[in-house]
């Protein structure tokens, strides 16, 4: 892919997101040198002061790899979508807010208004006149703009097209290693990118099958809060033990990180492979470990999860069936 | 008016802009530090098990969501009462240095140390860590790697996870650490005593030993005399996991402590419609406008900060360094904000040397890391030093102990008043009729916010949603005069 002997572009953009995945990123450690080797880093507001108008600069397509982390909540994130996806060749859907929302897609349950007078009222905002933030500010020296915030927290797909998925929260550094070698590989005619629209860095399974606690020994009359534990078995599955784990909905990539240590896996890398919907299939998992016959059995069981709507969706709302936006593609078509 | 704009503001974590107006002149008449973004973290916690909050307030920041993490964990403990075991409380400090550790040593080398070890007009494609890298070598270069790769292994090792760490639950930890890991952090806590030693002398060669460098950081430009606070332990020591809150004047005068709980008594949150970030202010004190001095309620959390607001460091080797600060810089307070990078490398020998004090607990291998806890779930309020600056969760539950209310006054939204004081300062003082405004310049102006390491994805946890129409009719003064409103 490189041109004239010179070295392929890179670009990495935080949009809303926590700057998680920049710094899973910096944990490469030493692959971080072979970054550098291999390509020219041209925007990484993070790590190096080049601005928006130098990206804008740019001929469509020059830069040959971006990672865009963080979701689609402003103005701003959303015009750097398109400007970054017009510029860039292999444009990386990167980590969970990107991907499916993450946490801050939970945002997608409240009414806008309901966000904006929570925080403008905590117990330590003083605010008499009730001022909020305004898009179009007159000061005495001039105008001064904010980005306007769109109605809900949308993936970065739902506003571009992208080519390939990295899920995780953040993605694991062993696997951002694996995939910056498959792409200098692939640079250098070595090996071959996978087909377009493949979620890469992370397994086709479940954490169940990454995770080393024993399964299917016992099902569960009551759902426990991890706190009330006495003393959490170090081998037998959570889930077993009443802990509400979404392995069983979960893709594989991570290594069961959090059930090695006696956490429940709260559901960081999205749905498994070929799951239409995240909540629904981890509702018919947590089914099958129940043990009871009578639907008011079955209800008073399930009622031991206290919030069925931040256990499902977690980090998939913005996704979900439930509240998905629209692809790109299927609205104003090509993106840019 | 004319006007410059940097856009976006670089080598911090998450978004800011600067708008920077010129007068007729060429002047700088004003400049505005804007936070553009925001998610909403306070309303949509609501509805969420408590027990959850150290694993979804993570995602507020994953620069540091190990402080999140320990605020959260702290103020779910203090919602339902319960002391976790002393081995968990240690383990939880211990995983909190080791965060601190690499943390710090990300600023230095990444983020802040660009300016100094390249030189605030070097070409921006090396004014970043891999030109320091190319600059001082990959010998060094590689310790900086081992640094934040050493500094994540212990968190990964108690917390199971580099980012975004999992095991702290209301009363403890899921889990406690074997001999083998512990034996590892002591060998790799001994480790980063020598790292942060070799980058004081680093900063002590390179800066110190600059003229150029020494005048800028004296200089008027980047300097504020305002009040500072800051965690402190029982000896008024600073601490970044437990403690009180220290706050000084900016005379040094330690004008009150306060407990977790008492924080409301003493921090309020001023609202400016230009932006989305509110600017916390000492309440008894109260919003004067963006001006230094005693009589204005503007404070800053910062390295600085702490190191201002307590009575030294509880560990003889930054203890010596500590003296060693206030003696080069003409005693305590220090006001000089880029004096803040000296003061973070104070703090990283700390971290380092806590780590290995920690590691060598007789109690650090106990495996009661967990009491479960028996009160009612109510309200809690749990404050760390973040990196950034004090970080302060505040739960209110229903009695299944799902939250009901949630205040977070985090790290960077503290310095929001000061590194917008600090930035219109800078401009002032660079940006002149006549000056050429290059990209140096303008680097310079930047250069005023570095030293707080500011991470706007934290300050921004608050106010997803659209914006209703507003209109502030401002007198001369440009205080508001009415409101008119309309929601869309």
């Amino acid at each position: 892919m490189s041109t004239n002997g010179a070295k392929p572009k890179f670009a990495m953009y935080w949009a809303a997101g926590c700057g998680g995945c920049e710094i899973a990123v910096l944990n490469i450690g030493e692959k971080i040198l072979d970054v550098d080797a291999n390509f020219e880093v041209v925007f990484w507001p993070v790590a190096m002061d080049a601005k928006y108008k130098d990206v804008e600069a740019l001929e469509d397509g020059a830069i040959t790899l971006c990672l865009f982390n963080g979701g689609i909540r402003n103005e701003e994130n959303e015009a750097m979508a398109r400007l970054l996806r017009r510029k860039s060749r292999i444009l990386v859907s990167f980590g969970s807010c990107a991907t499916e929302g993450c946490i801050p897609g939970l945002a997608n349950l409240s009414r806008p208004q309901e966000v904006l007078d929570t925080a403008y009222n905590t117990l330590t905002t003083d605010n008499p006149q009730g001022l909020r933030p305004q898009y179009d500010y007159a000061m005495p020296e001039g105008i001064i703009h904010l980005p306007a915030f769109g109605s809900v927290v949308r993936t970065l797909d739902q506003v571009v097209p992208v080519d390939y998925y990295m899920p995780g929260c953040p993605p694991e550094s062993h696997q951002i290693a694996a995939v910056v070698e498959l792409v200098i590989k692939a640079l250098h005619g070595e090996a071959e990118l996978p087909p377009t629209g493949a979620t890469i860095g992370a397994g086709i399974s479940t954490v169940c099958d990454e995770c080393p606690r024993q399964r299917n020994v016992k099902t569960i009359k009551q759902f426990v809060r991890i706190q009330a534990v006495e003393a959490i078995d170090p081998t037998l599955c959570l889930l077993e033990q009443g802990i509400p784990c979404n392995g069983p909905a979960t893709r594989s990539g991570c290594g069961a990180l959090c059930p090695r240590v006696s956490a429940q896996c709260i559901g960081c890398y999205g749905p498994a492979e070929g799951v239409a919907d995240y909540g629904a299939r981890l509702i018919t998992a947590f089914a099958s470990v129940v043990d009871a016959t009578q639907p008011e059995e079955i209800e008073r069981i399930l009622d031991g999860i206290p919030d069925p709507a931040g256990q499902f969706y977690r980090f998939n709302l913005a996704r979900s069936l439930l509240r998905a936006g629209k692809p790109a593609w299927s609205s104003s078509g090509v993106a840019g | 008016m004319p006007r410059i704009t940097i856009d976006p503001i670089t080598r911090l974590e998450g978004h800011g802009k600067i708008e920077i107006f010129l007068d007729e002149e060429g002047n700088v008449a004003n400049t505005y530090f804007q936070i553009p973004e925001l998610r909403g973290f306070e309303r949509f916690c609501v509805g969420r098990p408590v027990e959850e909050m150290p694993l979804l307030t993570n995602r507020i920041c994953g620069v540091c969501p190990e402080a999140h993490h320990m605020a959260a964990a702290k103020a779910a403990d203090a919602v339902y009462r319960v002391t976790p075991p002393p081995a968990a409380r240690k383990l939880r400090e211990l995983l909190y240095s080791g965060f601190y550790f690499t943390d710090h040593t990300t600023h230095f080398y990444a983020l802040g140390g660009p300016d100094f070890v390249m030189g605030p007009d070097a070409p921006v494609a090396e004014r970043n860590l891999l030109g320091i890298i190319h600059k001082v070598g990959l010998e060094i270069g590689g310790k900086i790697i081992q640094a934040r790769k050493y500094g994540h292994h212990i968190v990964e090792m108690i917390g199971g996870r580099k980012v975004h760490p999992c095991t702290s639950i209301p009363g403890g930890l899921t889990q406690g650490i074997t001999e083998e890991q512990r034996a590892e952090i002591e060998q790799m806590g001994r480790w980063a005593i020598e790292f942060a030693q070799f980058s004081l002398k680093l900063f002590n060669d390179i800066v110190l030993g600059n003229k150029a460098y020494v005048d800028l950081i004296l200089g008027d430009a980047y300097t504020h005399r305002t009040h500072y606070i800051g965690l402190v332990d029982a000896n008024h020591k600073v601490n970044f996991y437990d403690g009180e809150v220290s706050v000084v004047d900016p005379e040094g005068v330690r004008i009150g402590q306060y407990k977790p709980a008492e924080y409301t008594d003493w921090i309020a949150e001023h609202v400016e419609p230009w932006t989305y970030l509110k600017f916390p202010y000492l309440r008894k004190i109260g919003w004067k406008g963006f001006v230094d001095g005693k009589d204005s309620g503007v404070y800053c959390a910062t390295p600085l900060s702490r190191l201002n607001a307590s009575d030294g460091m509880a560990t003889p080797r930054a203890q010596e360094e500590y003296e060693r600060f206030y003696a080069t810089l003409g005693g305590k307070p220090v006001h000089q904000r880029l004096a803040t990078h000296w003061a973070r490398l104070v703090e990283l020998l700390y971290a380092a040397e806590r780590i290995v004090e920690l590691a060598t607990d007789p109690e650090i291998t106990s495996p009661t890391v967990h009491t479960v806890p028996t009160e009612k779930p109510t309200e809690g309020v749990g404050i760390v030093e973040a990196p950034r600056g004090t970080l302060t969760h505040h739960y209110v539950t229903d009695e299944r102990g799902l939250l009901t209310k949630v205040n977070l006054i985090v790290g960077t939204t503290n310095n929001y008043a000061p590194i917008s004081m600090s930035i219109k300062k800078a401009a002032q003082s660079f940006i002149h009729k006549g000056v050429v405004v290059s990209e140096g310049i303008l680097n310079r102006v930047e250069m005023a916010f570095r030293p707080y390491d500011p991470c706007f994805g934290c300050a921004t946890h608050s106010l997803p949603g659209q914006m209703p129409l507003q209109i502030t009719i401002r007198d001369a003064a440009g205080e508001p005069v009415e409101v008119l409103k309309q929601y869309c």
